[in-house]
């Protein structure tokens, strides 16, 4: 009973946010209900006794993606009005595109994989399972030729990321942090000895 | 305690019963964890005006004693004032998200072996969760308040807390490797047989990162240039005031006793004693190492300069990072060679 | 190569570090020098400038003959002094004031004086509740003056030998 009135509770939750983030005009506002919704959805996984990956959805998603896109947002001077200009002119095209998309949806969620016949409710664990562990072993045992290849290319990406966004401006003066902290006393200063007084009569 | 509460208030039915329960036990950690925020305030100011010769407050009642209450009440009847064009709804829910949070961290942290309020699996990944979590607060205050120090101040804050988060990450990575478990209480446990097991001998350079990376965390000095007041005011909470300003406060110090308190846990094996055979475990112990930390987090205050900007994300990044990489490299050897106190 | 190492020792065993924190540890058990303000007070000096009085004569006779000389070197213009001839002859003042939100307390009144009337008392703690208290008329300078004879007395003598 509980565990249906949190289900409803958070999947409506997350319905309403979902809707919102692509319905809002502030952008900023958009990217802080893109945060409800990963927590709800969060909270949806956690029912599911999938602790890690809800947990895991909230740290790298809410906490360090968001974040960045916020960073982003903020930044951005985005004039709404001119945003808006070419909206008529590819409005056949969205919908379009729209509507392939929920005939692609529709087929997945009514076909035979995503039935409710063949998603099973979890069987409930011990209080000792950890799945984190269960996670790990398959991940590392299983699927290691898979993940290893998933990380691989992740690392290309963010190399290609770097050096596509990295301009050097040649005028720009840089400080350079290693190099100062590196100075010492004797670098920069002598201490002369010299005469109090040079005019002897 | 738990059949005691259920048999005496049999009368209620049970989702009540086990409601009432929780908030109790909820108070029971909260309440204590206000009063030592409220006090480390006054030991903050105490201690940093004795290191200037100073003696810090002394007014309020006996040595001071009462001053955190006066601060508390003038905040609690100061206006709270809303500057114009700025986000209201927002402007006030921003303390709020920072607060709760470092709040709800709370509940995974081990007191002994059987005092805790949740004991679940991944704790160690929801602590860091809450702690990314509270970042928002920041932001959301930041680009509320419709002012520019604001905004750079939430700027700052935000990247800073993004890359020292990362190179607090890979140090618990380092303590997840050591005990085999990212639960608090079995880290702890991991840590058993006296001081040569305590982590933070075998792991002593994620200790160092760990414990800068939490005071870079909490926007301490020296990393505190989310405030910076020398070049922006007060930083995020410039327009802040009254109650909004005090649950920034508070938030901040619950974090900074949060921090004090995993160091403790993660790396000095919490409630456990340093000579099993001629000292007990006892929940003082875990108190002990964490006042230790706490009074650390004020000397570092009192000494150092405030770094500049450029030089905290050189740090995060090209310092802190390498060495924990470093380290989890020579603890992977270790551990395949059996040296040092690794479990599993 | 040698200094390379000494360097990456150096950082990372945080010595600089260390050696700040020792320096602020060792404050910590150093005797405190704040002063407990209203129970203890620093000395004052006798040439402290604090709020201004109107001296007189052992006879009662009012000091100030009204020359100006201090409204005219009064850098900050808080001065204002309107005279009359009495029926004996001489000049005295009708007009006494200093505006206390103007005034610098930089003494030139005091230095300009040439028949020692226009002081500078060592009191510095008073406040103003009410619009206007401010202005120091006459009658408020000489009340002090008055009353405080003794001390400004006191205090001129010892500064005399520099004078």
């Amino acid at each position: 009973m509980i565990e249906a009135f949190i289900f409803y509770l958070f999947a409506s939750l997350t319905v309403a946010s979902a809707t919102t983030v692509v319905t809002v005009r502030n952008p900023i506002h958009a990217a802080l209900f893109l945060v409800l919704t990963f927590f709800t959805s969060a909270v949806i996984w956690m029912t599911l006794e999938a602790e890690f990956l809800a947990i895991i959805l909230v740290l790298v998603y809410v906490g360090a993606v968001m974040v960045l896109f916020l960073f982003v947002v903020m930044m951005l001077d985005i004039n709404i009005a001119r945003m808006r200009e070419g909206f008529v002119q590819y409005l056949p095209l969205g919908i379009g595109v729209a509507l392939v998309m929920l005939a692609l949806m529709l087929s997945v969620v009514t076909g035979d994989i995503f039935s409710s016949e063949a998603m099973l409710e979890p069987i409930p664990k011990a209080a000792d399972y950890s799945n984190t562990k269960a996670l790990g072993g398959v991940l590392y045992t299983e699927y290691v030729f898979a993940f290893e290849i998933a990380a691989v290319i992740l690392l290309v990406a963010i190399v290609a990321a770097i050096s596509l966004t990295m301009r050097k401006r040649p005028k720009t003066k840089y400080q350079s942090p290693p190099d100062q902290i590196k100075v010492r006393k004797a670098d920069r200063l002598r201490i002369v000895k010299m005469r109090s007084s040079n005019f002897e009569p | 305690m738990s059949e005691f509460f259920h048999s005496t208030f049999q009368f209620l039915p049970e989702p009540v019963q086990y409601t009432v329960y929780t908030l109790l036990k909820v108070v029971v950690i909260l309440v204590p964890l206000f009063v030592v925020v409220a006090y480390y305030t006054y030991a903050e100011r105490k201690v940093i005006g004795y290191m200037q010769m100073r003696r810090g407050p002394n007014r309020v009642g006996p040595l001071g004693l009462l001053q955190p209450f006066a601060d508390m009440f003038k905040l609690m009847f100061k206006e709270i004032i809303i500057p114009t064009n700025s986000n209201r709804y927002l402007f006030i829910i921003a303390p709020v998200i920072t607060f709760a949070p470092s709040m709800a961290a709370w509940a995974v942290i081990p007191f002994n072996d059987t005092l805790v309020f949740s004991d679940i699996n991944a704790g160690l990944l929801y602590i860091l969760a809450m702690t990314s979590v509270g970042v928002y607060g920041v932001i959301i205050a930041g680009w509320a308040s419709n002012s520019k120090y604001a905004l750079l101040g939430a700027m700052r804050s935000a990247a800073q807390i993004v890359a020292y988060e990362i190179a607090m990450g890979f140090a618990l990575v380092g303590v997840l490797m050591a005990a085999g478990s990212l639960n608090l209480g079995e880290i702890v446990g991991g840590q058993r047989g006296g001081l040569s097991n305590w982590y933070f001998i075998w792991l002593f350079p994620l200790f160092m990162v760990f414990l800068i990376s939490g005071v870079a965390e909490t926007n301490r000095a020296p990393f505190d240039v989310a405030e910076g007041e020398s070049e922006i005011v007060a930083g995020f909470h410039v327009e802040y005031s009254g109650m909004t300003f005090a649950v920034f406060f508070l938030a901040e110090y619950a974090n900074m006793i949060l921090i004090a308190m995993l160091t403790s846990l993660l790396f000095f094996g919490g409630w456990l004693s340093p000579v099993p055979g001629l000292i007990g475990d006892s929940i003082g112990w875990l108190f002990a190492k964490t006042s230790v930390f706490m009074f650390l987090f004020l000397w570092f205050r009192a000494t150092f300069p405030r770094y500049r900007y450029d030089q905290i994300m050189r740090l995060g990044w090209k310092v802190l990072l390498p060495v924990t990489i470093l380290w989890l490299v020579v603890e992977g050897v270790l551990v395949y060679f059996k040296i040092g106190p690794w479990s599993g | 190569m040698f200094e390379k190492i000494q360097y990456y020792l150096k950082s990372f065993l945080f010595l600089e570090l260390l050696k700040g924190m020792y320096v602020t540890g060792r404050y910590f058990f150093r005797r405190k020098i704040t002063v407990q303000y209203p129970e203890e007070k620093t000395p004052i000096s006798p040439r402290f400038r604090g709020l201004h009085a109107l001296r007189r004569y052992a006879n009662g006779e009012e000091r100030c003959i009204a020359c100006k000389l201090c409204e005219a070197v009064c850098p900050a213009l808080a001065i204002t002094i309107e005279s009359e001839q009495r029926a004996d002859g001489t000049r005295r003042t009708t007009l006494y004031d200093i505006d206390l939100f103007k005034c610098i307390y930089c003494g030139f009144c005091e230095d300009a004086c040439p028949v020692d009337a226009i002081v500078e008392t060592n009191i510095f703690e008073y406040h103003f509740e009410n619009r206007g208290e401010n202005i120091m008329t006459k009658e408020k300078l000489l009340e002090i003056g008055d009353r405080y004879e003794a001390q400004l007395a006191a205090d001129r003598s010892v500064d005399a030998p520099y004078r």
